[in-house]
């Protein structure tokens, strides 16, 4: 178990990289507290499984150095670093059985044979398939040899962390959501360091403490599900995050006020003058519809989810979601739409601008 | 759906009849033919049954060369198999020396056997042949058509110069469509290169080298031409392959009768061989071997 510190991390696939598009893992510093688990969050190719590889030494940064406890790890190899990793796709040896591909890291490190037993017993227990350990791993399913690919990466108690790689993508739903919940128990009870590649955000909010979120090879946000929520620094996290994402619209602000198109809504902060792309980020949910006040809408369709309802509505010319109550009635005159004031937040260049208190 | 039945449908396949039957059938019938018949010329035949099998499995002579044969293919495979693994193992995975060795190493398997032979007839000799004036020169004793050591080893050096490719390029191809997780995977758990062959590449392979070693064996079993063109067999029996043996009997005492039941033995025991061969190989690929 260790702090992991990346200090001015940045790596790129081309061996002689002319400017910062050539970068899949633009610079970066950060420090991954000892003992926490992270799930690391982002479309495909943001650069997630670059920087996973990296931490791990199965791939060398082109800058920059990772710091295990503070001593520089940046040239060590993966087996000096005791890192413990699961892939997208099961990797078991075939032609071991269960048992022995459960055993193999702790063989291969010359762990005392009375423990390994004991240690594969409770970990076969852990994924549920006690009773398949002495067949050959060969013959079984996708879901099967997952398991067994994440009890490998689990057996070792020592480890400094424990990566994930979209380790559930083959797993199916049921599953999924039971070793999630074993994950995250483990973690409870020893405490690695752990982090989670993922692209699924319930994947993401339900297993870290913290969320890392990726976008075009950089950490746009790093913060708990609810500041994720609430306050999102980049316009892409408030996509990405939330279900349906923030509403993002072109608007010009002045003070307490911002315009969209023509027509005024209250800001929770004042701003000075602001140079840039200016854009205002509403999430569905602290939207309200109403019958007179506020910027006119149209309503096109109504999906009632069965919790809520979620209105897809056209505001100037383009979508805007909207969260209603699942007992609202959404009759034809509701027109308008208002924003609850302190859950506006204004952005430049894509970047949250906090402005000064109101 | 209705199944429509139309007799007439049998002539669709007759081409594929007609030709199997010239290409295939009727000249193996020929051969049945002559097994259990005798002549005294003027296109006269007897019946005589088994009587040339049972000759030919009295004979010393049969036993003599299968048993050589059985060796001849036994050290190749023991030599090709390994060493083609190894060659497959140490080649570049990509890039252009990846494509330069795989080029490289089909060329011999390119070369038509006689010219192989021709080759190493030439290269062995102790007058002109690099090859044997060097050794010669060296002052080891090596002469093929004289010592028998020499002989084995001259046809055995030639056949892994020629065939050891074929292993290491099925082999290669096996090992290219292992994922890199696989190997990420083995870091991850600090196995060893020893390991990694053994629990990846090895099964991974399985298949492949599965194929080699059954066409390998088959190939070698029936080898004629090379041995034929450098040693022709000598010195005495010394290299008398199975086919240079039938070859001999049939065209060069154009004993036909013997000859057919000789065929037709060589072929149920390579057909055996490589259906036992194969299967013991899918059981144990079943069984998760």
């Amino acid at each position: 178990m260790a702090k992991i510190t990346l200090d001015n991390l940045a790596h790129s696939y081309s061996s002689k990289p002319k400017g910062e598009d050539d970068f899949a893992l633009k610079e970066l510093n950060h420090v991954w507290s000892d003992g926490e688990a992270y799930a690391l969050l982002g479309s495909s190719g943001c650069g997630k499984s670059t920087l996973l590889n990296i931490i791990s030494g199965l791939l060398h940064p082109s800058q920059g150095r990772i710091l295990f406890d503070d001593v520089d790890v940046t040239q060590s190899s993966t087996a000096d670093r005791n890192i413990a990793q699961v892939f997208q796709f099961p990797v078991v040896y075939d032609t071991m059985t269960v048992r022995d591909n459960l055993a193999f890291p702790l063989k291969n490190r010359g762990a005392d044979p009375a423990y390994i037993a004991e240690r594969v017993q409770q970990i076969g227990a852990m994924i549920g398939m006690e009773e398949q350990l002495d067949t050959r791993a060969r013959g079984l399913t996708a879901d099967a040899k997952q398991k067994i690919s994440l009890g490998r990466g689990m057996v070792r108690e020592d480890v400094n962390a424990l990566l994930f790689d979209e380790p559930l993508t083959v797993i199916d739903p049921h599953m999924k959501w039971e070793l999630r919940t074993q994950l995250k128990s483990l973690h409870h009870e020893f405490g690695h360091t752990m982090i989670y590649v993922t692209h699924d955000q319930t994947e993401a909010l339900t297993f870290a403490d913290k969320v890392v979120v990726m976008y075009d090879g950089r950490v746009v946000q790093i913060g708990t599900p609810q500041e994720l929520f609430d306050k999102p620094q980049h316009t892409f996290v408030g996509y990405f995050i939330g279900s349906p994402g923030m509403n993002v619209m072109p608007a010009t602000v002045d003070g307490n006020t911002a315009m969209v198109h023509g027509l005024p809504v209250d800001l929770g902060a004042g701003y000075a003058a602001l140079a840039g792309k200016v854009e205002i980020g509403v999430r569905p949910e602290f939207v309200t519809l109403t019958d007179g006040a506020g910027l006119p809408v149209k309503v096109r369709r109504v999906e009632d989810v069965g919790r809520h309802k979620i209105v897809r509505a056209e505001l100037f010319g383009s979508e805007i979601n909207i969260l209603a109550g699942e007992d609202q009635n959404i009759g034809p005159d509701m027109t308008h739409i208002t924003f609850d004031p302190a859950r506006v937040n204004v952005y430049v260049n894509d970047w949250l601008n906090e402005g000064e208190a109101a | 759906m209705e199944k429509t039945v139309n007799q007439k449908a049998w002539f669709l396949i007759l081409p594929v009849l007609i030709l199997v039957a010239f290409s295939a059938v009727i000249p193996l019938m020929t051969v049945v033919n002559y097994s259990v018949q005798d002549t005294f010329g003027q296109n006269k035949f007897f019946w005589v049954g088994l009587e040339w099998f049972a000759e030919m499995l009295a004979s010393d002579r049969m036993w003599d060369a299968l048993g050589r044969q059985l060796m001849f293919s036994a050290i190749i495979l023991a030599i090709q198999v390994p060493l083609g693994v190894f060659v497959a193992l140490n080649m570049p995975k990509s890039g252009f020396w990846s494509s330069f060795c795989l080029v490289m190493m089909s060329l011999p398997l390119l070369i038509p056997w006689n010219v192989v032979g021709t080759i190493w007839q030439i290269f062995g000799r102790v007058d002109i042949g690099l090859l044997g004036y060097t050794l010669d020169a060296l002052g080891i004793s090596y002469n093929y058509t004289q010592n028998t050591f020499a002989a084995w080893a001259t046809i055995i050096v030639m056949d892994v110069w020629h065939w050891t490719s074929l292993v290491a390029l099925l082999a290669f191809a096996g090992l290219k469509s292992i994922p890199d997780a696989y190997y990420q995977a083995a870091k991850i758990d600090q196995a060893s290169r020893w390991a990694i062959f053994r629990y990846i590449e090895l099964p991974k392979m399985m298949g492949v080298l599965m194929i080699a070693i059954l066409l390998r064996f088959m190939d070698s079993f029936m080898i004629y031409t090379e041995p034929f063109v450098v040693t022709g067999g000598g010195p005495g029996n010394a290299t008398t392959l199975l086919s240079i043996d039938l070859v001999k009997m049939a065209l060069g005492q154009f004993d036909l009768g013997p000859a057919a039941a000789f065929s037709i033995m060589y072929y149920l025991v390579i057909l055996l061989i490589s259906w036992v061969f194969y299967t013991v190989m899918t059981n144990l690929d079943n069984k998760g071997g």
